[in-house]
């Protein structure tokens, strides 16, 4: 009562590294998933990192594919694969780990690849194709049509939330 | 707020927290000055800061208080429980007003011209006291008293009443407190308090001075006190917290390094680490030694409560409290507080008879609560015993089948171990009579939630008419945990230490003991069944070789059970941490931990776990789904067999003790009956059929039952089967043996009613008076040596009786 409560110091200040140089208005971290290209808004990303050892986790839904210790924060790892009803990853494949903060709590996307931050460059997101497969238009936010290619777009909330998620 | 009301507030609710206690051991020792003097400071200390502080409504409430307390000090007045009762009333109008204070920081308004009346009623015809040449008489008369110098005097105060002048101290503080304990001039204060004869009043001489020094003025109302108030700080409880977390991180990071460096004999980190190793370890128990606190103040407030129950139900009862030294965290603390004024409440309330019918059953009139703690491996024990009337195990049978929660005949085939576990189902509460105390059914369930909650396990025994004994085992901090690390399928697994028992390597030679009847595995430990979970199955993990196989037997309130892996570690010291929303829905896991080599192993929950082993209790939900979980309620584990017939035959495996195969030739008549010799003694048979020839079969199943008086070896021929299932008895019986009839995987069978059996085993049950009944006859007439051998018979008999 006498002494203020002293705040716990904020996530590791290694945070930073990963994110200041994605740090962009209204960019897209662009990654590969089994060939498909998509992207999620670079101010959800906390860091890239590379293959990490993770601890699967038992009865736990398919999409959670362990734990990984993120200097000493225990981080939730999503197989975004199995979230999108995609084929499973070939055995001597590692996946690149997205680290995105929802809640106070760490969750690391599984993807194959990492790509470039992708700027809109004025291309505004287009709704969702009705053709696009169940899963995924549930989390998408939309499309963004790039030269070579469409990238889809994912809602983070969306990826966390779901009934595959188990959450 | 104002910096001097602050440390008013805080000062105030720490000694308030002592007045109760004091008050309330007053009553008991009237004639105890130091008590007085302590009390009657307190007091005046409050009202003399009112004065600072313009708060008129307490100063007022503080002064009629303090009247009424110098009487009683100058014996003027005598100490009875209605002057008790108006000061205790008073004490809470204080904490009150406090109460309003750090809220509003302002004086709540309220109406005490009740209270105030009552409070001068005692003062009668005696003029107003001058308190303040009262004060310095006291003074001196305590200076008088004071031989040794005054700091140990000050040391000694801090050992017997620990952490009462502040909510924290630091380490710097405790140091020279342990010293002054040890030290010569004030010897170690007894770790007894007892309510009725409180620490400050049992004098050896070498303690005297010790003693009579406790009661030495304290820092807040004395001048002359330092060298504590000096070394000591007050330290917000969530820096302490912070240093807590912080010291577990670093514990992580330690344990990671140690890992990494161990593999590199020459590396140039080792010795600067094994420095970092010491001082983290160090470091650590510091920090946790901050927050150390002991048990006793969470005690402080049942003096008080069981007066005032006793007050209110014109009982007597007697509060004792053993080991209030016992130190543990202080979030552990806080934790067990509620459920500890809970059972305290319960057994004063329900478990201690009113006096009358006390001594009409031969008992003393003052009946006896009874706490104890102590620390036993990294845990704190608390025992809470009393001596009333006990449980009424075929009440709470009764009420667990009329609430649904068992079936009847599933009730009648519970141990009363089994039985008391119902008292922790929600909802479950015993009194016939709902007093304005306890006994609303919202109790029990909720404590021994709070104390899974923390790791911590509960157990009760009551035995009728003599008393009940709740144990509980918590552990020392909740930051810091000692797990066993086992592994499964490949991954590593941590289990709480508090819950393990004990581990069997599985070997050539006890493997046999491991029998999987239809998938169902039981372990004959000793003279147990152990219903075995295969963690592998549990988790859907592929099973391992067994070839390093072992089972952690773990203990769940009374239950038992093993636990299958592939193969047990060591034991770790690991920081629990929560395990995130996507797998907080399986309950098998308690939490998440990284390891010394930074991987993370998943926690598991070992109360989950005991919902699979067969349990017959079964209430608790283990799955998410409720639907699930009800389907699940009320499976019973039958073992399943035949004899002399095609009929199938079971009973409940929570009964059998043991299966054995018996060779025939080990099938022996004597006196009239079957028996074996078993494990020493001999084991009573019964054929499971009429007319079956027990020789017949080599060797020939026995299904072996026992509780605390009776043993018996059921005979059959085949044991088929161990079926866990929801037990419906669709038919009752009317033939003897049979309790009635089941669909049990699909066949009708025949539940047997073991109640009928073990009677038929023991004609003579009720053993002791019957063999004295049968001696008495035997005295009136027989030559000695028949005599002789006559009681060299019954005490075999007895010893076999006594040794089940």
């Amino acid at each position: 009562m006498i002494y203020p409560a002293t705040q716990p110091p904020g996530p590791a200040g290694g945070a930073a590294g990963g994110a200041a140089s994605l740090s962009s208005d209204h960019g897209f971290v662009s990654f590969v998933l089994a060939g498909e290209r998509l992207g999620i808004p670079v101010e959800r990303v906390q860091e890239v990192l590379n293959p990490q050892a993770i601890s699967p986790v038992p009865l736990a839904p398919d999409a959670v594919a362990g734990f990984l210790n993120l200097r000493g924060q225990i981080v939730t790892a999503l197989d975004l694969r199995a979230r999108l009803g995609l084929p499973a990853r070939d055995g001597a494949q590692r996946s690149m780990n997205v680290v995105v903060r929802d809640r106070d709590e760490l969750f690391s996307l599984l993807v194959d690849e990492v790509g470039d931050v992708v700027e809109p460059a004025g291309r505004a997101v287009e709704p969702t194709p009705p053709t696009l497969a169940p899963e995924w238009r549930a989390c998408a936010l939309g499309v963004l049509r790039l030269e070579e290619h469409l990238l889809v777009v994912l809602d983070v909330d969306a990826l966390l939330r779901g009934e595959a998620a188990g959450a | 707020m104002d910096e001097l009301l602050r440390d008013f507030l805080t000062e105030s609710t720490d000694n308030l927290g002592r007045l109760d206690r004091e008050i309330v051991e007053l009553e008991q020792t009237p004639d105890n000055r130091e008590l007085l003097a302590s009390i009657f400071r307190t007091i005046h200390t409050i009202k003399g800061t009112c004065g600072f502080l313009d708060l008129q409504r307490l100063e007022s409430v503080a002064h009629a208080a303090e009247n009424v307390l110098v009487l009683l000090r100058d014996g003027k007045l005598a100490v009875s429980a209605p002057i008790i009762s108006d000061v205790l009333a008073a004490v809470d109008v204080i904490k009150e007003i406090l109460d309003g204070l750090e809220r509003e920081q302002a004086e709540p308004a309220g109406d005490d011209a009740g209270l105030l009346a009552r409070l001068d009623r005692w003062l009668g015809p005696a003029a107003a006291p001058d308190e303040g040449d009262d004060l310095s008489a006291l003074f001196a008369a305590a200076a008088t008293r004071a031989p040794v110098p005054a700091p140990i005097a000050e040391l000694a105060e801090a050992a017997t009443t620990p952490g009462r002048r502040g909510r924290k101290q630091t380490n710097a503080a405790k140091a020279p407190r342990k010293r002054a304990a040890q030290a010569p001039a004030a010897p170690a204060v007894p770790s007894a308090a007892v309510a009725t004869a409180p620490a400050t009043e049992p004098a050896p001489p070498a303690q005297a001075p010790a003693a009579k020094l406790a009661a030495a003025p304290t820092p807040a109302s004395a001048p002359a006190a330092g060298s504590i108030a000096e070394g000591s700080l007050r330290v917000g409880v969530e820096v302490l917290d912070l240093l807590m977390n912080l010291a577990g991180e670093l514990v992580l990071s330690r344990n990671q390094l140690v890992q990494l460096a161990q593999d590199d004999e020459n590396s140039a980190y080792r010795m600067p680490l094994q420095h970092l190793n010491r001082v983290t370890s160090e470091l650590q128990e510091a920090v946790m030694k901050t927050r150390m606190q002991p048990i006793g103040n969470a005690w402080s407030k049942l003096p008080r409560l069981v007066r005032d129950l006793c007050q209110a139900s014109g009982k007597q009862i007697e509060l004792e409290m053993h080991g209030a030294d016992t130190e543990l965290d202080r979030q552990v603390l806080q934790a067990i507080q509620d459920p500890l004024t809970h059972m305290v409440r319960n057994s004063a309330d329900h478990g201690i008879e009113p006096s009358a019918e006390r001594a009409a059953r031969g008992k003393p009139e003052r009946g006896l609560v009874r706490l104890e703690s102590y620390h036993e491996g990294g845990y704190v024990v608390i025992l809470i015993r009393d001596d009333g009337r006990g449980l009424d195990v075929e009440a709470i049978r009764a009420k667990a089948v009329d609430r649904g929660l068992v079936r009847p005949e599933v009730a009648a085939t519970l141990s009363d171990a089994q039985v008391f576990r119902f008292i922790f189902e929600p909802g479950f509460s015993t009194a016939e009579k709902v007093t304005n105390v306890s006994g609303r059914g919202v109790g029990m369930d909720v404590v021994r939630r709070n104390i899974e909650a923390i790791s911590g396990t509960i157990e009760l025994a009551s035995v009728r008419g003599e008393g009940t004994t709740i144990k509980v085992k918590i552990p020392l901090t909740l930051a810091i945990l000692s797990a066993l690390l086992v592994q499964t399928g490949g991954q590593s697994f941590a289990i709480p230490q508090v819950g393990v028992l004990e581990l069997v390597r599985l070997t050539a030679e006890n493997r046999a003991r491991l029998e999987v009847i239809n998938g169902a595995r039981l372990y004959r430990l000793r003279d147990v069944l152990l219903p075995i979970v295969p963690l592998a199955d549990v988790l859907r993990l592929p099973a391992g070789t067994e070839e390093h196989a072992s089972i952690v037997v773990c203990q769940v309130g009374t239950q038992r059970f093993g636990l299958l892996v592939d193969a047990i570690f060591d034991t770790h010291e690991i920081v629990a941490k929560p395990s995130g929303r996507m797998v907080k829905q399986i309950h098998y896991y308690s939490g998440t931990s990284i390891l010394g080599d930074g991987r993370v192993v998943m926690i598991l929950d070992v109360p989950s776990l005991a919902t699979l082993a067969c349990s017959v209790e079964g209430v608790q939900a283990h799955d998410g789904a409720g639907a699930e979980a009800q389907a699940e309620a009320e499976r019973v584990a039958l073992v399943v067999f035949t004899a002399g017939s095609e009929t199938a035959r079971a009973v409940p495996l929570s009964r059998v003790s043991r299966l054995e195969k018996v060779p025939a030739r080990d099938f022996e008549f004597a006196d009239g009956r079957w028996l074996i010799q078993y494990r020493g003694g001999l084991l009573p048979i019964l054929p499971a059929a009429p007319g079956l020839e027990l020789r017949a079969l080599d060797p020939r199943p026995v299904i072996v039952f026992g509780d605390a008086q009776r043993t018996l070896g059921l005979a059959v021929d085949v044991i088929h089967d161990i079926v866990e299932q929801p037990l419906v008895l669709q038919r009752r019986s009317l033939t003897p043996g049979v309790l009635g009839t089941a669909v049990v995987a699909g066949r009708t069978t025949e539940i047997v009613d073991l109640e009928h059996y073990l009677t038929a085993a023991q004609p003579e049950s009720g053993s002791a008076e019957a063999l004295g009944a049968s001696l008495h006859a035997l005295l009136a007439g027989a030559d000695r040596e028949v005599l002789t051998s006559a009681l060299e018979a019954m005490l075999a008999q007895l010893r076999e009786e006594v040794a089940v």
